[in-house]
């Protein structure tokens, strides 16, 4: 299994961190992992995005330029990376933010309303977290229970106390991702 | 097994210095080579090793703090980005000249110049053919990946004891921001000044009653024995050259076309083989990961096999293909291909190059 994904969004929405915490997760399944970020004068501000890449075997380059998943969440990104995932592939938004939905045929295509939903959930950082459930239930490439480790490994001590709520999030983005395949 | 974490590069260089037992690290910093004092100041290692950790005001600072500390037998690191670590080559030049270990480690930018904070690979030149003056090497040990990044301060403070020479871990944006899984190797501990006194003779521990000065110095004002220490040195690079060659290959015992690279270039271009091989194209890659000594002989060998051509993949204008050049000596095609400034090439636009530049050309 190698699992080659994209997470593209505002620098603030957590797509480091949340790609962080899933490699860590990774390495709790003894896979290996690389976690690749955009880096550069974006990195003092704009838009912010990270390769994650999980795998059963030694992975190769870090730095791709086509995915097996985009996840894809402020329209800069849609613009840019709807076209980088593989045929066949996998390309999961949040609509909030979006002013163009995806409009490609041949991948699937998930919608999850992350911002609604943790702004709902009384903490608005908690996005990534429900975006990550989403991620999970479209392609459970870790268990949850490794996730959970993934964020003790990855959360300063004084956080621990977030972790039920972060597990919350994970799960109300799990419930609530929207096969766009089938609405459509 | 050891300890297995999730780090950057940059930190897994840090941590590693710690973990070598080093006694000294002198740096100052810049971007993207930060996270290493900033890793270093937080981790606080004079509490766990008493490992001196200072923020020097000046590259030119730091360098000449490693010579002092180096030349008292401590182990001692500094590190830099590209245009960092040309305002040290002058101290360098002077390590080199007077048989001084340490090891430094290049987390290398775009240039020339101010250049950019996007990864490189455009300082091979100065990295395996000098840098500073005088007729000298150093050895350059080329990390691919997190693990190697650690790995190679080890095996860095080893080579640079062993030989008494400054020992370059020359890594890239790519490899210092990128975060992988890394097994984190046992604490060594510092050694004392005792063993210290003991082991190295040539250092400046305190002079004993009936025995001879210590003097670290480059310099000799009558030519001779300049010379001479310029044959004794050499001498030294030689043994170097023949005992410290690193290199692994990928997919080369069919090969008929052969990629060569380092550090990014080489784990991107293992894409391309990867690519290239279910298009059914024989391609394989050597991968540098000593750059000095260069395994020469190897690639001659290789060559020599039936290799029909071979693509030199860096991110710079064509540095290290002219080493591969001198090592083939005409006995294939050789072809360069990198992009430059910050940019980094692709899986893909490497595998064209090669079907361009040496499969079609």
């Amino acid at each position: 299994m190698t699992e080659e994904l994209i997470i593209a969004g505002f620098g603030g929405q957590g797509v480091l961190s949340m790609g962080k915490i899933l490699a860590y997760s990774g390495i709790m399944q003894e896979q290996e992992v690389s976690w690749m970020p955009s880096y550069g004068p974006e990195m003092r501000g704009g838009t912010a995005n990270v390769i994650v890449i999980v795998s059963d075997e030694r992975i190769s380059s870090p730095i791709l330029t086509i995915f097996d998943t985009a996840i894809i969440l402020n329209q800069q990104s849609m613009d840019k990376f709807e076209k980088s995932v593989r045929p066949g592939g996998v390309l999961i938004y949040d609509p909030n933010g979006i002013t163009r939905h995806p409009e490609r045929t041949d991948i699937n295509i998930y919608q999850v309303e992350g911002a609604r939903l943790a702004s709902e959930m009384g903490n608005a950082k908690i996005f990534n977290m429900v975006i990550l459930g989403a991620y999970l239930k479209v392609k459970p490439i870790v268990k949850l229970d490794n996730v959970i480790k993934g964020l003790m490994k990855s959360l300063p001590v004084r956080y621990h106390k977030l972790i039920p709520l972060n597990e919350d999030a994970i799960t109300m983005g799990m419930k609530n991702v929207v096969d766009k395949n089938i609405v459509n | 097994m050891g300890e297995l974490k999730l780090m950057k590069g940059n930190e897994a260089l840090a941590e590693a210095a710690i973990r070598a037992g080093a006694d000294a690290y002198f740096g100052y910093p810049i971007t993207p080579q930060s996270e290493v004092i900033e890793y270093l100041m937080a981790e606080k290692p004079h509490e766990r090793t008493g490992m001196v950790v200072l923020q020097a005001e000046s590259e030119v600072a730091a360098i000449n703090m490693v010579y002092g500390a180096a030349g008292a037998g401590k182990r001692v690191m500094t590190s830099s980005s590209s245009p960092g670590i040309s305002l040290k080559q002058e101290g360098l030049s002077y390590m080199a000249g007077a048989e001084l270990p340490c090891v430094y480690a290049n987390v290398v930018r775009g240039g020339p110049g101010l250049g950019t904070i996007q990864p490189s690979q455009a300082d091979y030149f100065q990295s395996t053919k000098g840098g500073g003056h005088g007729d000298y090497r150093q050895i350059v040990l080329a990390p691919a990946s997190v693990q190697e990044m650690s790995d190679f301060v080890k095996l860095g403070f080893d080579l640079a004891f062993k030989y008494r020479t400054p020992v370059l871990i020359l890594s890239d944006g790519v490899i210092g921001q990128m975060m992988e899984k890394v097994e984190l190797f046992d604490q060594m501990p510092r050694l004392k000044d005792e063993e210290i006194a003991e082991n190295f003779e040539w250092a400046t521990t305190g002079r004993k009653k009936g025995t001879e000065r210590t003097i670290i110095t480059s310099l000799a004002l009558q030519a001779h024995e300049m010379e001479a220490h310029n044959l004794h040195l050499q001498a030294k690079y030689k043994t170097i050259s023949e005992n410290e060659v690193r290199f692994e290959t990928f997919d080369c015992e069919d090969a008929e076309y052969i990629i060569v690279a380092y550090g990014s270039s080489a784990r991107i271009a293992q894409k391309t083989v990867q690519i290239a091989r279910k298009k059914g194209i024989k391609v394989g890659l050597f991968r540098l990961i000593s750059l000095y000594p260069f395994p020469s002989a190897d690639l001659q060998k290789l060559c020599k096999q039936g290799v029909k051509g071979f693509l030199a993949v860096e991110m710079s204008a064509g540095q290290m293909v002219e080493d591969v050049m001198l090592a083939v000596k005409g006995c294939a095609k050789v072809e360069h291909f990198g992009r430059f400034g910050g940019i980094i090439h692709t899986p893909e636009e490497v595998l064209k190059a090669l079907e361009q530049k040496i499969i079609g050309g």
